[in-house]
């Protein structure tokens, strides 16, 4: 029997408060695309991870550690957790 | 006595680094390669500038996570001498041994300049060659040097004493709104901090290039000289 696969996507973003000096320079290239309307631009980064062998109410917390102790640094950033689709075997 | 200058896949200013301790101060040194939890006897740990694993994911995060930086770790906790430097600088706070977190410059430039920095203390065992409130001057080459913490965490820093290196004019008063005088947009101008003992250090400024006539300046000598001596004198108690 194949292993169960879960689908998960996690988001990074740069903390509200910190500068984020790349979404604002994409913000103003936007603006003298002619896109007046963008107000704000955020850059992040976004991590598709798919999980073996999980059961699907351990994947969210499984995949918090993982943000915490290596693909979000959390003094500068913050992250959110999305599980995306759960493989039927 | 022994000084270790680790390399990690990507580490580019190692040379540079050990060029110093053994060529101009005269020190046994030695490289330590990142995949061996192994620091061969040295009393004094150098993480050297460099794109360790090419800055993914961020400046010094994989890195921090390399076999040898358990070691460099128990070395630190036991009162052992590390410094870091520009990447170094990264990897000691992605690895939880230096507080608070380096962002992307503010001027979104890889800013490769000398700059003046002011030594806050010189009672630390890698600033005893230095007097108080000296103004230094030495390179910086990195695109991802704009310290950062909380309003909280940062008076916390500051009134520890663990703000050792400011970016300044070059008459020492502190600018953090001028590019020219701050060159990454570092919050108060913080260019290098210890750990609450002092036996930690990192810095985004390269001592390395700054230790002999030749480069134009030998500000960053007494860093590797003060260092080592005390290491020395600590193998000899």
């Amino acid at each position: 029997m194949a292993k169960k696969e879960i689908k998960a996507r996690l988001r990074v973003y740069p903390r509200p408060e910190v500068l984020d000096p790349q979404g604002k320079a994409i913000g103003e290239a936007l603006g003298r695309l002619g896109f007046g309307q963008v107000s704000q631009v955020r850059a992040g980064k976004s991590f598709e991870i798919t999980l073996e062998g999980v059961a699907p109410d351990k994947a969210q917390e499984l995949l918090k550690q993982m943000a915490d102790r290596l693909l979000a640094n959390t003094v500068v950033e913050e992250y959110a957790v999305e599980v995306l689709e759960e493989d039927a075997p | 006595m022994r000084c270790g200058v680790v390399i990690f896949p990507g580490s580019n200013c190692d040379h540079d680094v050990y060029h110093v301790l053994k060529h101009v101060l005269d020190r046994d040194t030695v490289f330590l390669w990142h995949g061996a939890a192994d620091l061969r006897g040295s009393h004094l740990v150098i993480l050297p500038g460099g794109f360790s694993y090419g800055d993914y994911l961020r400046p010094g995060a994989m890195a921090a996570f390399s076999p040898i930086m358990a070691e460099v770790k128990r070395h630190a906790e036991a009162g052992g001498l590390v410094l870091g430097i520009c990447n170094g600088f990264q990897i000691l706070l992605e690895a939880g041994l230096l507080p608070g977190a380096l962002r992307q410059n503010q001027g979104l430039r890889f800013e490769c300049r000398d700059v003046h920095l002011r030594l806050e203390r010189n009672d630390l065992p890698f600033l005893t060659g230095y007097e108080a409130g000296q103004v230094l001057s030495m390179p910086i080459a990195h695109a991802g040097g704009s310290y950062v913490d909380t309003e909280e965490a940062l008076d916390k820093l500051e009134a520890a004493g663990q703000v050792v290196f400011r970016y300044v004019s070059p008459e020492g008063d502190l600018d953090p709104d001028s590019p020219e005088h701050n060159p990454n947009g570092s919050a108060r101008g913080i260019a290098g901090i210890t750990n609450a003992e002092g036996n930690v250090l990192g810095m985004m400024p390269h001592p390395e290039r700054s230790a002999e006539e030749i480069l134009g300046s030998t500000d960053g000598l007494p860093i590797f000289a003060a260092a080592a001596r005390l290491a020395a004198e600590e193998v000899m108690r």
